[in-house]
């Protein structure tokens, strides 16, 4: 961190050194090196207009593939206590697509409802995973059953590489991706949160990244903002925060990122009241995108008054300490 | 002869093809159920007509609950 230097005037106020961020302002971005002063004053302000946060909302489709897409929002299917609670929840969200595993039939389970008939009836879009996988050969061959199976071609990819952490192994990973791409699938890879994976990813052709935020289920929101704010910047198909979300503060937060939507299944499922979580999900994922959009003001190390000066009453500051040297 | 239907071994005393395989084990409409023998797809359209042969190695998959 540089230090300032030693001086008997007064410090203007909000100079100082800047915590290392990457503020977006308006479309540019700004990376700050760690030292550099920023004056909030230089930098450049998006013009108001006329929209309202509705107007914002209405606009803010999205594409997967040739999925076209309103809700950011992506919700998984397993761990509802009930089939009517899966179905208020997913209502409640607001989300317009829908994961599922891909599993062998079980006789013993006859009369079961349908679960892809169920969702196709309630007009939800289904997402097929490859959940279970250790092995680029299964992903693979799970990936062509789901596709004869439910007839789309998304897929999401996870090739497991350890069963208490279920961390993506990258190395299966990419390999199965490769093929699936081969195979013309629009491939959505369950990732870490390595921004050199994420590209290697999208450049060998997936239709989007999904970085973890946590381990599967974990509930620990976004460990590391940083590598997810750096996957956005360099990303140029959707990144999709995929695993690990707790609540709906860890949405709004991936949206405040730059992150394009959010997939999230124990959050939702495992709360003491799923349908009331599902609804909160939604509204943070709409908090998230307006904020975004908004334009957040910088991170700063040192306050900058919110009052002005100008016409206060009583004795001036005490002097404020020196921080040259540290 | 002798095949395995998702992951178990099954004996086979006759002619039969992969339609009524299916048929045995989904009790319910077969819409949203895939089949692989021995690692390749074989699709609704040939279910009819495909017979099951000594050592083939079948799975028989639908989509479940999943994250």
């Amino acid at each position: 961190m540089a230090t300032t230097s030693k001086s008997s005037a007064p410090r203007k106020e909000g100079e100082g050194p800047a915590v290392s961020e990457t503020a977006r302002l308006g479309e540019r971005e700004v990376a700050s090196r760690a030292g550099e002063v920023h004056r909030q004053d230089e930098a450049p302000r998006q013009e108001e207009g006329l929209q309202t946060s509705e107007d914002l909302l209405r606009q803010d489709g999205w594409k997967l593939g040739d999925l076209e897409l309103v809700s950011r929002v992506i919700l998984g299917t397993a761990r509802y206590p009930s089939r009517q609670v899966l179905l208020d929840a997913l209502a409640a969200a607001g989300t317009q697509l829908v994961t599922v595993g891909i599993r062998r039939v079980d006789p013993a389970a006859g009369g079961a409802e349908n679960l892809f008939q169920l969702l196709r009836q309630h007009g939800y879009h289904v997402l097929p995973n490859t959940a279970g996988c250790f092995t680029a050969r299964d992903a693979v061959l799970t990936a062509q059953l789901a596709r004869e199976a439910l007839g789309t071609a998304l897929i999401k990819v996870e090739v497991i590489g350890d069963e208490d952490t279920l961390l993506p192994d990258v190395e299966g990973l990419i390999e199965a991706c490769r093929e699936l791409v081969r195979l013309g699938f629009t491939v959505l890879p369950y990732t870490n949160d390595d921004p050199i994976t994420a590209k290697k990813l999208e450049d060998l052709g997936c239709a989007a990244v999904m970085p973890l935020g946590a381990p599967i289920g974990s509930g620990l929101g976004i460990r590391n903002p940083h590598n997810i704010e750096l996957i956005v910047s360099r990303a140029r198909v959707p990144v999709i925060v995929d695993a690990g979300v707790g609540t709906a503060s860890d949405v709004a937060v991936a949206f405040e990122l730059g992150c394009d939507g959010v997939l999230l299944n124990t959050a939702v499922a495992r709360a003491r009241r799923p349908v009331a979580m599902a609804a909160a999900v939604r509204d943070a994922a709409r908090a998230g995108r307006l904020a975004h959009a908004a334009g957040r003001v910088p991170r700063l190390f040192y306050a900058q008054a919110s009052t002005p000066l100008a016409g206060r009453i009583g004795s001036a500051a005490p002097d404020t300490p020196s921080d040259s040297g540290r | 002869m002798t095949i395995r239907v998702n992951g178990e071994p099954r004996s086979v005393d006759r002619a039969l093809r992969i339609a009524e395989l299916v048929r045995s084990m989904v009790a319910d409409d077969p819409e949203g159920v895939a089949v692989a023998v021995n690692g390749e797809i074989v699709t609704r359209s040939r279910w009819h007509e495909r017979e099951v042969r000594d050592g083939d190695d079948i799975e028989i998959v639908r989509a479940t609950q999943g994250g």
